[in-house]
């Protein structure tokens, strides 16, 4: 899994008049990885990734995707990654093929446009404009249309913001098919469930300044160690909750016990404790943190705050 | 590249057709009001026994120039309109080079100038006798350059305009004052001193005068001035554009 870097990002810097927007960001992307930079709205994301993308001019810093030089060598980078922009539409007029057949006609090599569409759920919606796509089929034709060149690299900024439930896991699946055929992926969201389901490395982003680079479980593991148990037991409260090892506290509430404590092996010892003391547990579940619980303690503030 | 120009031109006209309003506004509408003005106002001229050539030559220019600079307008409000959606942003994101996207545009807006210019003459052969004495091959190359000449000052205006809402009414603002003191409506001799120098110093002007030499079958050799203004034009436009254009 550890594959080479494919990009490569270091002291990005970029301003628009006096607001920063990236600051100093260094971080790399491996090839056959899902990346996700995450970070609240307006932390930098899109700028970043733009910039990696060779469609907006860096202030400084040095960024190498695929052995090129984005902002120099962009239609030769263009030839080898898809992207799929945060904020953009097409014609509203443009049929579904239209577009796909337009777009496979800028490269040399293209894959098939229909197989594509079926791909992707759109084959039925091959003869529809634009503007008539919902929100969920609007973003699947930019994947269709960021991957129409088999790019090595696949770039897709919030690709789910504004979509319903069902909409998104449907992404979110074509999103890992995506990384199964062997590309890099790399996205942004402000969503951290959708980071937590998705991606295999996270960079934190916040006020243009990367905080944080590693695995969704890692970061949890580092930054929020406490676990919770939570189980109901018939009757009888069991005995020596307070001897399992890594324990912190316990509550109790009519027959619910609420067992906070840290450390890896805490849940383990839990049910062992429990299955050991043979009562009748009616109900039991875990509350682990989240990366949004890893977000608030490193910036002191929620992701939507 | 060549592949993706074609195929982009070939898309936004199709695009170009599916929108009603776009398709009768630009040719739909002149046309027909054309065909109107030209059964009561021919039909007039004939009765009262006025020599129709007389309207007829003026008329063609006019028609051509205000077509021309229509197509432009619709251009800038094209270019705003693809901005402002972020549709220019997304078509940069692909191999195809800026100079392209805007070729394919000013390609398309070529053709719906020629489609409807060529329109008019068939709807006005009837009313207004045609007194082309230059040959329509040199008047269609001198309205071609013209226009091309007029699409340069549009990028400007595309360029330094931010929204698409104002895109058209600034566009008209200032391309039918142009118009008005460019000898369209009456000879510039007309005007005072200072006004004809005025005058002389834009494009349109220099367009129009081109435009009424070639048709009355004068030399391209004896419109030197205004072939090498309209370059100009073009170079200067062009050249402003290339600098502050905006692609989102
Ligand atoms: N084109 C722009 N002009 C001026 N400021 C911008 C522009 N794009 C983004 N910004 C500002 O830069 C900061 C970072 O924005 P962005 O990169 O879009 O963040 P994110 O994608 O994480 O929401 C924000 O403060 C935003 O307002
Ligand atoms: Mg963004």
């Amino acid at each position: 899994m550890l594959g080479r870097s494919v990009i490569e990002v270091a002291n990005l810097r970029k301003a628009y008049g006096s607001t920063v927007a990236v600051d100093d960001a260094s971080f790399e992307v491996r090839e056959g990885e899902i990346f996700g930079l995450i970070g609240p709205n307006g932390a930098g994301k899109t700028t970043t990734m733009e910039c990696v993308e060779g469609i907006r001019r860096p202030d400084g810093g040095r960024i190498t995707v695929l052995g090129l030089e984005p902002y120099k060598s962009p239609y030769e980078l263009q030839h080898r990654i898809g992207v799929q922009l945060q904020q953009a539409q097409l014609q509203k007029r443009i049929k579904v093929w239209e577009a796909v057949d337009l777009w496979s006609s800028l490269y040399p090599r293209p894959l098939d446009g229909d197989e594509l569409l079926e791909q992707l759920g759109l084959a039925d919606k091959r003869g529809a404009w634009f503007m008539t796509l919902s929100g969920g089929q609007k973003q699947r034709l930019f994947i269709a249309l960021a991957l129409i060149n088999d790019p090595e690299v696949v770039f897709l900024d919030e690709l789910t913001t504004g979509l319903d439930p069902q909409a998104r896991r449907k992404i979110w699946s074509l999103v890992t098919g995506i990384r199964d055929r062997g590309k890099t992926v790399f996205l942004t969201t402000h969503l951290m469930e959708e980071a937590e389901r998705l991606c295999d490395r996270v960079a934190i982003i916040e006020h243009g300044r990367v905080i944080e680079i590693d695995a969704p479980t890692a970061l949890v593991e580092q930054h929020c160690p406490e676990r919770s148990v939570v189980f109901t037991a018939d009757a009888s409260p069991p005995a020596g909750l307070d001897s399992i090892e890594g324990i912190e506290s316990v509550s109790v509430e009519g027959f619910t016990y609420r067992l906070e404590g840290r450390g890896e092996d805490f849940v383990t010892r839990v049910i062992h404790h429990l299955s050991a003391s043979d009562i009748h547990v009616r109900d039991l579940r875990t509350v682990l943190p989240t990366l949004e619980d890893v977000f608030l303690k490193l910036t002191g503030h929620g992701i939507r705050d | 590249m060549l592949k993706g120009l074609l195929k982009l031109t070939w898309v936004e006209i199709k695009i170009f057709v599916r929108e009603p309003m776009g398709v009768i506004g630009t040719v739909g509408i002149p046309v027909v009001l054309f065909l109107v003005l030209g059964k009561t106002l021919g039909k007039k001229m004939a009765d009262s026994g006025a020599p129709p050539t007389v309207l007829s030559s003026g008329l063609a220019i006019f028609a051509s120039i205000f077509i021309a600079v229509g197509s432009v307008l619709s251009l800038v409000a094209i270019i705003s309109i693809y901005r402002e959606g972020g549709i220019l942003k997304r078509l940069r994101a692909t191999p195809l080079r800026p100079q392209i996207i805007l070729s394919a545009h000013v390609i398309v807006k070529l053709i719906f100038t020629a489609v409807t210019i060529g329109l008019f003459i068939l709807a006005g052969r009837r009313y207004f006798p045609l007194d082309l004495e230059g040959s329509a091959f040199s008047f269609g190359a001198a309205l071609l350059i013209t226009t091309i000449s007029i699409m340069a000052i549009g990028f400007v205006i595309a360029s330094a305009v931010p929204t698409a809402r104002f895109a058209q009414p600034i566009g008209s603002v200032i391309l039918y004052p142009m118009l008005v003191v460019s000898g369209l409506f009456f000879p510039i001799e007309l005007l005072p001193t200072a006004w004809q120098t005025a005058a002389n110093l834009l494009p349109l002007t220099h367009a129009v005068s081109l435009l009424k030499g070639i048709w009355s079958g004068g030399a391209w050799s004896d419109h030197l001035v205004e072939l090498g203004a309209l370059t100009l034009n073009f170079v200067i436009c062009i050249a402003l554009s290339a600098k502050i254009f905006r692609w989102e």
